[in-house]
């Protein structure tokens, strides 16, 4: 049986459980809104209408922690274990390893997520970029402060790595389709990835070696975490959704390979023209640059499949979130090669280009690309169509031209910034020059939050009172175009 | 090639060794190894007490002696680590980084450029440089700034910088601008930065 018959089948059907996608989904949704409005009112304080001031508990340090770590760990990672349970059981043919096991994990994670938020708003954060979630210890001791956060994310990894590694682990004798291998390297990549960077820089290297570590981490986090679940998603759902196969099986060999050398000796990136050595950096520098030569054959890849399909655009959500998703992703990956480099860095790094940056990669591409997903699923899950087509589009549209004006934005803020360092301006300068740019910053986070409270009323009235779901309304031709 | 065996040792555990090989091994041998750094301990770091310190015990004695005792090693080092704490919890680090890069001219708007060997201690563990400059950068700030002009900026950024976003932390201090354990600690810790530079290695310098 051909790969994308396997996808197609409908016996896959009764393996999955669609009681635990629709949790999870749920859940994310609910983290990302509270990231979103999180980072909102961040961005307030940047105009000085910031709303919750004299308070050491709601102070705007702490809403950038919720921001950037509540994206990372409540909603992608509810998001893709949403879709793990999706896809490992109806790719193995087999079963995840327990159902109850699912509902723990389900709760278990949900609580490691509250339990974060409480350790952020109340100082016990740890220095970790993107990985403060706390340690539950009073830095440099072994006092506890706090519940050992770190550690029960540690579990709930385990746990998660259990439930999806068991199907793979019985499927072994089978030939994998691409989707699987960047489901069990990801697996494999998470648990090293949280170990390393929430470990070694804090009990065991201080300083430029630590820093080594915590770019490592950062970029792991991303690049080993996210990109392959991203990646693997989507080498899933188009072919699903478009009902043809994937455009090169060889090229996809490639991408995937390349990305596993590739991608993590990029780490040091993070940290360039610092005390590390710069080998260290000169390395870095070039595995970056490398790395675009993988986005680019797994960018013609997706590009090529459209081909003969393209009024799926038109006729799918989905196909619509997943391609300007991937147009998303080319520009920030092209943006990647410049910008790692010395003469881009001495300009840029520090600024707003990189909040930008930032923001088109795990928003305009990774979120894009899930709630394509959501867009193609949630019927699924719920047997309802949606309930209105018309916030659907508004959804799109809002996300799509929100995220492009932020992202211009704070590229040309972060060269003005930059410029502006290196000539010597005074700093007050700096932030008056920046401020425009901080309006048009928080007007686009205004449309991108309208947007998400399209999706989540409609997400909710879909499943409350959608009219009964009809798979051919779902379905795109076989011979369009 | 396509199989699990492969994808879980080779790419996932083979990839992520090579990397973290060159990552973290590497750069850890030619720094300490071939260096020699010593790590300095929070005791070793806060053998003398700096000025600021002193001042803010002779100024702010009541407050001082309620939460630190007299001026010593131990409340030095006590209140360094509380400082940091709090710089850390507060999330301080992500708008204002902690090294200075030989390009841009950072050199001559914050001063010497960031060496390996000053980060090789306890106060950096984890380090904190941080990804984002909205403030000004803090790896030189220590002695530029009085301890007044710290207590005034803390309690209302705009009063002193008048085009300042930083948000105010006025609940560190009393309504008579009396600075508190957390508002003692924090000043101390701002006004330690950058007072650690010995023994530079040379080999760590980057040109520009």
């Amino acid at each position: 049986m051909s790969a994308t018959a396997a996808i197609a089948g409908v016996h896959g059907e009764s393996l999955v459980n669609y009681k635990l996608i629709k949790s999870h989904l749920f859940a994310g949704a609910l983290f990302l809104t509270v990231s979103m409005v999180a980072g909102y009112l961040y961005s307030l304080q940047f105009l000085g209408f910031y709303p919750l001031q004299d308070s050491w508990t709601h102070s705007p340090g702490h809403f950038r922690l919720l921001h950037t770590n509540m994206v990372a760990y409540g909603w992608l990672v509810n998001g893709f274990t949403a879709m793990l349970y999706y896809v490992v059981p109806r790719l193995t043919g087999k079963k995840v390893l327990s159902d109850k096991l699912g509902v723990l994990i389900f709760w278990a994670w949900q609580l490691i997520m509250v339990l974060a938020i409480g350790g952020y708003m109340t100082d016990k954060a740890q220095a970790i970029e993107w990985g403060e979630t706390p340690t539950g210890f009073r830095p440099g001791t072994f006092e506890l402060n706090y519940v050992p956060v770190d550690a029960l994310v540690v579990v709930g990894a385990v746990l998660v790595i259990l439930q999806f590694m068991t199907p793979l682990f019985q499927a072994r004798e089978q030939r994998f389709y691409v989707t699987l291998w960047y489901i069990t390297a990801g697996l494999v990549w998470l648990a090293l990835t949280y170990l390393m960077g929430n470990i070694m820089p804090e009990w065991m290297l201080p300083g430029a070696a630590g820093a080594a570590v915590t770019g490592l981490f950062i970029h792991d986090l991303v690049g080993l975490y996210v990109t392959p679940m991203g990646w693997g998603m989507m080498y899933f759902f188009v072919p699903l959704i478009l009902r043809k196969p994937i455009w090169s099986h060889s090229l996809s060999v490639i991408g995937f390979w390349a990305l596993a050398f590739f991608y993590p000796l990029g780490g040091v990136h993070h940290f360039l023209i610092s005390p590390i050595p710069d080998y260290v950096e000169f390395g870095a520098i070039t595995t970056t640059i490398a790395i675009e030569v993988v986005v680019t054959t797994v960018v013609v890849n997706f590009f090529m499949t459209l081909r003969g399909k393209w009024s799926a655009l038109r006729s799918s959500m989905a196909i619509r979130w997943f391609y300007v998703g991937a147009v998303f992703y080319f520009i920030t990956c092209f943006q990647c090669a410049f910008q790692v480099t010395w003469m881009f860095q001495k300009v840029i790094h520090f600024t707003d280009w990189v909040v930008g940056h930032a923001h088109l990669i795990m928003f305009g591409v990774f979120t894009f690309w899930l709630f394509g997903v959501i867009e193609w699923l949630w019927p699924r899950v719920c047997r309802r169509n949606w309930y209105s087509q018309s916030l659907r589009g508004w959804h799109f549209w809002l996300w799509s031209v929100g995220v492009l004006i932020m992202f211009f934005d704070l590229m040309i803020a972060g060269l003005v910034h930059g410029f502006m360092q290196r000539d010597l301006n005074d700093w007050s300068d700096i932030l008056r020059t920046a401020e425009p740019f901080w309006w048009v910053r928080t007007f686009s986070g205004a449309m991108i939050l309208a947007g998400l409270f399209c999706v989540i009323y409609n997400m909710y009235m879909t499943a409350k009172a959608g009219e009964a779901y009809e798979e051919e309304k779902h379905l795109i031709p076989l011979n369009a175009d | 090639m396509e199989r699990f065996s492969t994808l879980v040792f080779v790419a996932g555990i083979g990839c992520f060794a090579i990397a973290f090989l060159l990552s973290m091994i590497f750069p850890w041998m030619s720094l300490y190894g071939y260096h020699g750094m010593d790590y300095q301990t929070l005791e070793q770091l806060a053998e003398k007490p700096s000025r600021e310190f002193v001042e803010l015990s002779q100024k702010f004695p009541e407050s001082f002696r309620e939460h630190y005792g007299e001026v010593s090693q131990a409340s030095y080092a006590e209140a360094l680590q509380r400082g940091r704490d709090v710089y850390v919890g507060q999330a301080c680090w992500h708008c204002h980084s902690q090294y200075v890069r030989v390009v841009s001219n950072e050199h001559v708007r914050w001063g010497a450029p960031s060496s390996a060997q000053e980060y090789q201690n306890a106060l950096n563990q984890p380090h904190l440089w941080g990804t984002r400059r909205v403030g000004p950068d803090l790896a030189r700030t220590g002695g530029k700034k009085s301890n007044d002009w710290h207590i005034a900026h803390f309690i209302n950024p705009k009063s002193v910088v008048p085009h300042s976003v930083m948000p105010p932390y006025p609940f560190y201090f009393d309504e008579k601008g009396v600075p508190g354990k957390d508002g003692i600690a924090l000043i101390t810790y701002l006004q330690w930065l950058g007072t650690v530079q010995a023994g530079i290695p040379v080999a760590d310098r980057i040109t520009p």
